[in-house]
């Protein structure tokens, strides 16, 4: 059987600039490409992994997810050969490295862990310098790298780099690992199950950073996952592996929780679509209104002014650093006998831009007045998200989803059409290839 | 002559015998370190050739010292060869074993990812596996260490060096006004050598085990 998975053309995947190849220095990323990858183990009957054929474009994450066993940590494996295919070719960056020394290939293409792998015996800074080390880098060239890692993955290179693993939390490990994976620059960078051995808040934390970082460096990433949430949230494609690695669906998260092309992947997608489509969208995407805002540095008067004039009946106050401190009702004021520090109840939630909206309609839920501030850089104040406006964006995403899925459904049926002909056609060719 | 007067005229044949009773042990140890360490990176991957190798080792362990040595002379000769050989040979066990139980304990994880970073095998082995099995290899030269001690005293009885001598002129004269003092000697002497070698371990210990791993 072979599949070809380029169905769903990506709707939103960051095209970054094709890398040189998967040699060049200040590397973005590499075309992943797997033809006809097959892997058998001896003594059972059936593949491990069956003629998986893919093309994953350069800068683009794509998450390999599945139910336990069905093959998509071997076929993650076979990329970087810690598992050699029986058959088939692997392309990076367009070089075939289906037989090239597996040890020269890992060294270009990053390799991050669960429970992060990190050597116990060597400090972090050790562990980062390991790859550029490896393949010869200078002592200086080495050292400032390892802080401009430790930097990137956001832990204070003073504080961290003499430490050894065991003296970091769950997430710091992490964070170390990733930063080891991406020391010497591949372009290519495979991630297997990488959080799944911390808790959900840090796990949490991880991705956000992994989605920053990839929008700073636009590697391209393979991620294997079990869990379809992360999957959601983190990738620009997201390949659905049924047993022996089929594909079932490679596509977009949006059009995958829209328009999933069977049952298998509707019930892995599971209930809850509607709501796992606002993990897919982002504050930044939807208006944030303008609020009234006072500091606690204008003197009483201009506050009570606005208060009385305003159109809204409430503001919002801001401490000196401009960030979200309290919401003042009218008379809030008056019955604090003009004391800041006691009128008014205190902002107990903020979101991000790069907060999703399911995370805004969390905040908003739980806020009794039914809005939250969103902030930028250093927490300080940018605009007011509330129900009205989630609202308004949801049904504008949900229709424009429709439309999408239409379009989708069409392209799809058109590409089985052509699929099935081919494994037709190509039942008996492969078969003497095998042979 | 009481054991304190016995010491202070005899100490400087003591002192010698001491010395290389310690030189003795201590360089057959440095052999079956390497040898035993050797024999744990080759075995310990496979499961049959691990256990052909502890129970090799553990069967010379089972040897009475004095037959192995005694069988020893006809083949070497006697002196130093046959103790060399036979304190080598004992020493073996605790080391081997404690290597192959080491390097099997490194966790799996550790080494697929040493693996998938890009590290060849044989900077796998000593960037991690040999590093991160050195404790319990430490301990298996230790062990080691404390029984070749005591083993040592019977190369005397093939003319070999160290404070063997001292017990073995004890008990041969056994009922001259010396004898005991001379068996004493001996035996104190290798107490106090074996405590001391063990805390050279100890200080060995912590200048070689990295922090990171260090109990």
């Amino acid at each position: 059987m072979s599949e070809t998975a380029t169905s769903g053309t990506s709707g939103t995947s960051a095209t970054a600039a094709p890398a040189g190849g998967a040699g060049s220095a200040t590397a973005t990323g590499a075309t992943i490409e797997l033809e006809d990858l097959t892997k058998r183990y001896p003594g059972s009957p059936n593949p491990a992994v069956d003629d998986v054929n893919m093309e994953i474009k350069a800068g683009e994450l794509v998450i390999f997810v599945g139910p336990s066993g069905c093959g998509k940590s071997t076929t993650l494996k076979m990329i970087n050969r810690l598992i050699e295919p029986t058959s088939g070719r692997i392309r990076i960056g367009g070089e075939d490295v289906t037989d090239m020394d597996p040890v020269k290939l890992r060294r270009k293409v990053g390799y991050a862990i669960q429970s992060s792998g990190l050597f116990p015996h060597m400090t972090v800074a050790q562990n980062i310098a390991l790859v550029p080390k490896l393949v010869g880098w200078s002592k200086s060239r080495i050292k400032d790298r390892v802080e401009e890692m430790l930097d990137l993955v956001g832990l204070d290179p003073g504080e961290f780099r003499g430490r050894y693993p065991r003296q970091l939390s769950g997430g710091q490990q992490q964070r170390v690992g990733v930063a080891r994976a991406l020391a010497a620059d591949p372009p290519v960078l495979l991630m297997d199950e990488p959080f799944g051995a911390v808790d959900p808040i840090t796990r949490d934390h991880l991705q956000d950073e992994l989605i920053r970082l990839q929008h700073e460096l636009h590697k391209t990433i393979v991620f294997v996952t079990h869990d379809f949430d992360e999957a959601i949230k983190l990738g620009d494609r997201i390949a659905v592996l049924r047993e022996r690695s089929h594909i079932a669906q490679f596509d977009t998260p949006e059009a995958i929780l829209t328009n999933p092309a069977d049952d298998f992947v509707s019930g892995f997608v599971g209930a809850g679509a509607a709501l796992k489509r606002l993990n897919l969208t982002r504050v930044r995407d939807v208006e944030v209104r303008d609020y009234p805002t006072v500091t606690v540095d204008d003197p009483l008067q201009d506050i009570f002014n606005k208060l009385r004039h305003g159109h809204t009946n409430e503001i919002l106050l801001l401490d000196k650093r401009h960030r979200p401190y309290k919401w003042l009702r009218r008379g809030d004021l008056m019955r604090a006998r003009g004391s800041l520090a006691r009128a008014g109840t205190l902002v107990h939630d903020t979101v991000t831009r790069d907060a999703t909206l399911r995370d805004a309609l969390e905040a908003v839920l739980t806020d009794n007045a039914g809005r939250v501030a969103v902030t930028g850089r250093r927490g300080a104040y940018e605009g007011v998200v509330d129900m009205e406006t989630l609202m308004n964006s949801v049904h504008e995403l949900l229709e424009a989803d429709r439309l999408d899925a239409l379009e989708h459904q069409h392209d799809l049926e058109e590409q089985r059409a052509e699929q099935t002909h081919r494994a037709q056609e190509g039942a008996d060719a492969t078969g003497e290839e095998r042979a | 002559m009481n054991f304190w007067d016995y010491l202070g005229t005899r100490h400087q044949q003591l002192l010698t015998d001491a010395f290389q009773h310690a030189s003795a042990v201590f360089q057959c140890m440095v052999v079956a370190t390497v040898i035993g360490v050797v024999i744990g990176v080759f075995t310990y991957r496979s499961e049959w050739a691990g256990s052909l190798a502890t129970t090799t080792t553990s069967t010379i362990l089972t040897i009475p010292s004095l037959a192995m040595i005694g069988l020893l002379i006809p083949i070497v000769g006697l002196g130093v060869a046959p103790t060399v050989i036979a304190l080598t040979l004992y020493g073996l066990l605790p080391i081997v074993r404690n290597s192959i139980v080491g390097l099997r304990g490194v966790d799996p994880s550790l080494v697929d990812a040493a693996k998938g970073i890009g590290m060849s095998r044989t900077a796998r082995l000593f960037r991690v596996e040999l590093p991160l099995a050195w404790p319990p290899i430490l301990t298996g030269i230790r062990v080691s260490t404390q029984m070749l001690m005591g083993i040592a005293a019977i190369a005397a009885y093939a003319s070999g060096p160290g404070l063997g001598n001292e017990i073995f002129r004890g008990i041969g004269s056994l009922g001259s006004k010396n004898a005991l003092n001379q068996v004493l000697a001996g035996t104190l002497g290798i107490v106090v050598l074996a405590l001391l070698f063990d805390a050279a371990y100890v200080l060995i210990g912590r200048l070689t085990i990295p922090r990171g791993i260090r109990a």
